[in-house]
């Protein structure tokens, strides 16, 4: 088998993962994040028009109604229109609106959803999503740590990490709208990720513990063209139906499917680049992984 | 080698067997049906009902069968030939047969006897998939602790003043502040308290002159408080919810102070809000005498159902309402008979005293009165059919025990006949004063098409992920991908079953779930082919390759899923409605797959190739034609 040299093209794996790391961190802090209805409250009302809908017509009698602040358009078909209403409305505001709606056209309305969701909600949620996030990074490493060693524990979330910031990252430059099934995808991806790396790491170990007079790159380079066949073809399997989720899932689960997409793409490169690397840099060894030998068992005698 | 004891093919042939079965009622679309139900909870319905929403669906040219009666008549289910009709048909039964009873929308299960019977049943849907409403409410804590706060500062101001002891209390924030002249009436204060309320921290602070003692109130206190509160509005809301006649509602407390509670099927939100809001009060008047003129008196009927039809005259004047009543319990008495503790505030018993003095040996009468709602059809000018809602208050008597001596704010009705209808009338007494006011904090409306289409558009994605994972793994790995594939589909079945067995519930996050867990099952697959044509390149002889193959990747596998696992349970701990879905259709999926790539895989491998010598695998990706040819031949 021809080994790929991986590791020897870390430095322009590193430069493009901090290049990329630095803009969505840039525009995570400027930007931020387009988040959606279940964070920010808010009113936010889906209605079926039974023929093209006017957008500006619904804008005109919203304004009229005085419904400050509301944000008219349409959702997947033209007949599909969604109203979002800031926070601050009374939570009958939504039922009232679709009244006022079907009073003011010849149209029949069909109602598809109203969600309403209090301010106190929505930061509540931002905030136990980023502890869950961190909880989940937390004893994820614990468990590496435990099963592997600490170097591969730091590895795996690095990588985890990488791969999370990337995401919001990338919905932060798209504009497309954060909401609780995006920050599930999200976990779902630190999930993906891992079961990645640990298959990587696996690997790493076991060819440290078998491949004798190799230096720790080269062992690594050998551990990654060996899984790099099963690494593409996972991934593969899961983007194929994650891509199919995207198409044919719907606009309510369109940013769950693209989150995924971005995230397990991502997550393939972090485990060959990101969670390796930092394996090397932190200077890996077979010392790191010896199985412990059991006293007197095979030792070499000592005596004065 | 590589052959499976006849046990343990058996064993996974049962546990597939089982899947199939459990997930089969999902199989079975569900009818659309109408439940009718009696508007007061006893209400049965008998044979003239059902004849008579038979006959108006008929009328209205609308097809139903398979009517029955359930819940020992309190309940009746019809299903409808065609869902389309399911709102029009609704509207005619609620028109036909009129406010005392409720119809309602629901879905009957189709589920054939032969599942029932070993306790199958089909997933249940969320509300993004079955259409309904989703409210969640939340207990304002604070006011709950600062009407607790007034009722201690005006308690410990009465005891103080029955006692003697001078001094002046006024509440700051969750403390009670007295101060007082001397350090014997501080002392004696102190005393008190404790006797009154144990639960109160005390201290003392003096400042030169002033001899001040604070009662403050514990966290713990505060949060007795509440778990009452929400328990009691939990009660309240889930009787007021019963009144919808939604058919499965689900009402269920959220952390520290909130209530979510799912109303499948329900449309009409302003209604729900109406009745889950719905004051209802009480009122305290005297039971009139014989002889007391008409003007002054009013006829009412019990409302408990075995004292129906029966009346009692009271008097018009109102002693106190359910405003008054701070708290009501049911308890045992001294000779251990059920009774009801009332305590109310300050004013009322002062009202209550006044009222009761003058009139032992007589008797009190407590009212209940719910606001409802009659519906009215009427044509307007342009001929078309308006339906308005006139609100009415409904007043009806719970009980008129006799005034055994004089009553303050604290009193006993005794005499109850169990400990049921103790509970009940002090649910009853307490339902005027809600322990603390109610927010909705969410709200969420799915409209029944966007639910139906959420379904077809969710299945349609886990079709064509399947079929692109299976023309793909069959491409790459031959018969080993076929082997593959079979497992998957028994993974997908398996996990369909042990959702249903669970009784969880199918979301949209959930069907994602279940589109991922489709991509994801194959990696342990992959990663044990990958080891195989790995072992065969190697040099080794197939039958070792299979087996060595399956053996060194088991380790990877477990690794890769438990670390998977952990982040999906944590998902489970924080997600809420839909993202709990995803969390449990994830982790069943994880733990489904690790049984059907690891074991059912190598079954049919087995099957397949094993006890016998085989010259080459097929299973794609060999190098060279002689690594296959090592093994001797035949």
């Amino acid at each position: 088998m021809t080994v790929i040299p991986f590791m020897k093209w870390r430095w322009v794996a590193v430069a493009l993962s901090a290049a990329a790391m630095l803009a969505a961190i840039a525009s995570l802090s400027i930007k931020q994040l387009n988040w959606g209805l279940d964070f920010t409250g808010g009113t936010l009302v889906e209605v079926a028009y039974s023929e093209s809908a006017d957008l500006s017509a619904i804008r005109t009698v919203l304004d009229r109604e005085g419904y400050e602040g509301a944000i008219v358009v349409s959702f997947g078909t033209d007949r599909d229109v969604l109203v979002r209403l800031p926070d601050g409305y009374s939570d009958e505001q939504g039922a009232m609106m679709v009244d006022r709606l079907r009073a003011a056209t010849d149209m029949e309305i069909e109602l598809r959803r109203i969600e309403f969701v209090g301010p106190q909600v929505g930061d509540e949620l931002r905030d136990d999503g980023g502890i869950a996030m961190l909880t989940a990074l937390g004893l994820v490493m614990l468990y590496v740590a435990f099963r592997f060693q600490i170097k591969f524990a730091l590895g795996a979330v690095i990588a985890l990490a990488h791969d999370v910031i990337f995401t919001l990252g990338f919905f932060s430059l798209t504009g497309l709208e954060f909401d609780l099934t995006v920050l599930a995808a999200l976990l779902a991806v630190v999930g993906y990720s891992l079961n990645d790396t640990i298959v990587v790491s696996d690997r790493i170990r076991e060819n440290l513990r078998i491949v004798r007079r190799s230096s720790p790159n080269e062992v690594i380079d050998i551990s990654l063209t060996e899984t790099l066949g099963r690494t593409l073809v996972t991934s593969l399997t899961t983007l194929l139906v994650l891509t199919a989720l995207a198409v044919m899932g719907g606009e309510m689960i369109f940013g769950f499917a693209v989150a995924l997409l971005v995230g397990v793409s991502v997550g393939t490169y972090s485990s060959i680049y990101v969670a390796a690397t930092t394996l090397l840099q932190l200077g890996v060894s077979k010392e790191d992984v010896m199985i412990p030998e059991r006293e007197g068992a095979d030792q070499e005698g000592l005596l004065p | 080698m590589n052959r499976y004891p006849l046990w343990k093919n058996l064993f996974i042939l049962t546990v597939v067997a089982c899947g199939f079965y459990y997930a089969a009622p999902n199989l079975y679309a569900p009818d659309p049906a109408l439940q009718i139900a009696g508007a007061s909870g006893a209400q049965q319905i008998d044979e003239r009902t059902m004849q008579r929403a038979e006959a108006a669906l008929t009328e209205a040219g609308i097809g139903f069968f398979g009517e029955t009666l359930q819940d020992q008549g309190k309940s009746a289910l019809l299903r409808l030939d065609d869902r389309e009709q399911q709102l029009r048909a609704q509207s005619v039964l609620a028109r036909e047969l009129g406010d005392g009873f409720i119809v309602a929308l629901n879905l009957a299960p189709t589920t054939p006897d032969w599942l029932l019977q070993g306790g199958a049943t089909p997933m249940k849907l969320g509300l993004d998939l079955s259409g309904g409403v989703h409210f969640k409410l939340e207990v304002d804590v604070e006011a709950a602790t600062e009407r607790k706060m007034a009722q201690y500062e005006s308690a410990i101001k009465k005891r103080l003043r029955e006692e003697r002891i001078r001094g002046r209390v006024s509440l700051d924030g969750r403390k009670v502040v007295m101060q007082f002249r001397s350090e014997e009436d501080r002392e004696a204060a102190r005393r008190e308290v404790v006797d009154l309320y144990p639960e109160l921290f005390l201290d003392r602070i003096d400042d030169g002159e002033n001899w001040a003692l604070h009662a403050e109130v514990t966290e713990q206190t505060i949060k007795e408080l509440v778990d009452y509160a929400v328990a009691q509005n939990l009660t309240t809301i889930r009787n007021r919810v019963n009144e919808l006649g939604v058919s499965e509602p689900l009402v269920q407390r959220q952390g520290r102070n909130r209530i979510v509670v799912e109303l499948p099927g329900i449309q009409d939100t302003a209604e729900a809000k109406r009745i889950l809001g719905k004051v209802a009060n009480l009122e305290f008047r005297l039971v009139a005498e014989a002889n007391a003129p008409v003007s002054e008196r009013q006829k009412f009927e019990y409302r408990s159902a075995d004292r129906g039809g029966l009346t009692e005259w009271l008097e018009r004047d109102v002693i106190i309402t359910g405003e008054s009543v701070s708290n009501a319990q049911a308890g045992f008495d001294q000779n251990g008979q059920p009774n009801v503790m009332i305590s109310l505030d300050g004013e009322g018993g002062m009202m209550m005293s006044r009222a009761t003095r003058a009139n032992i040996k007589r008797r009190m009468g407590v009212l209940f009165i719910e606001r409802k709602y009659r519906t009215r059809y009427e044509l307007n000018e342009a001929g078309e059919e308006v339906v308005t809602r006139i609100p009415l208050d409904e007043k009806k008597l719970l009980t008129a025990p006799v005034i055994q001596s004089a009553l303050g704010a604290q009193f006993q009705i005794t005499g109850l006949d169990n400990p049921a209808e103790a509970s009940e009338l002090a649910l009853m007494l307490r339902a005027g004063a809600l322990a603390a006011p109610i927010t909705f904090v969410e709200e969420r409306t799915v409209g029944p098409s966007l639910g139906a289409e959420n379904i077809s558009l969710g299945m349609k994605s886990v079709q064509l992920g399947l079929a692109l994972v299976v023309l793909f793994m069959v491409a790459y790995y031959r018969v080993f991908g076929v082997a593959a594939v079979l497992a998957l589909s028994a993974n997908l079945v398996l996990l369909v079953g042990i959702m249903s067995v669970l009784g969880a519930t199918l979301t949209l996050p959930g069907i994602a779930g279940i589109v991922l867990t489709v991509g994801m099952a194959v990696d342990a697959n992959v990663l044990i082919f990958a080891r195989i044509r790995e072992e065969i390149n190697g040099g080794a002889r197939p039958q070792t390759a299979i087996d060595t193959g399956f053996e060194r990747a088991l380790v990877t596998i477990l690794d890769a899923n438990i670390t998977t696992l952990i982040v999906a349970v944590i998902l489970y701990a924080v997600g809420t409605g839909p993202i709990k879905g995803f969390a449990v259709t994830l982790s069943v999926g994880i733990i489904t797959s690790m049984f059907s790539a690891i074991v059912g895989t190598r079954a049919l491998i087995n099957l397949i190739y094993g006890g016998r010598s085989v010259k080459a695998l097929s299973i794609g990706g060999i190098r060279s034609a002689t690594a296959q040819q090592v093994g001797p031949s035949s």
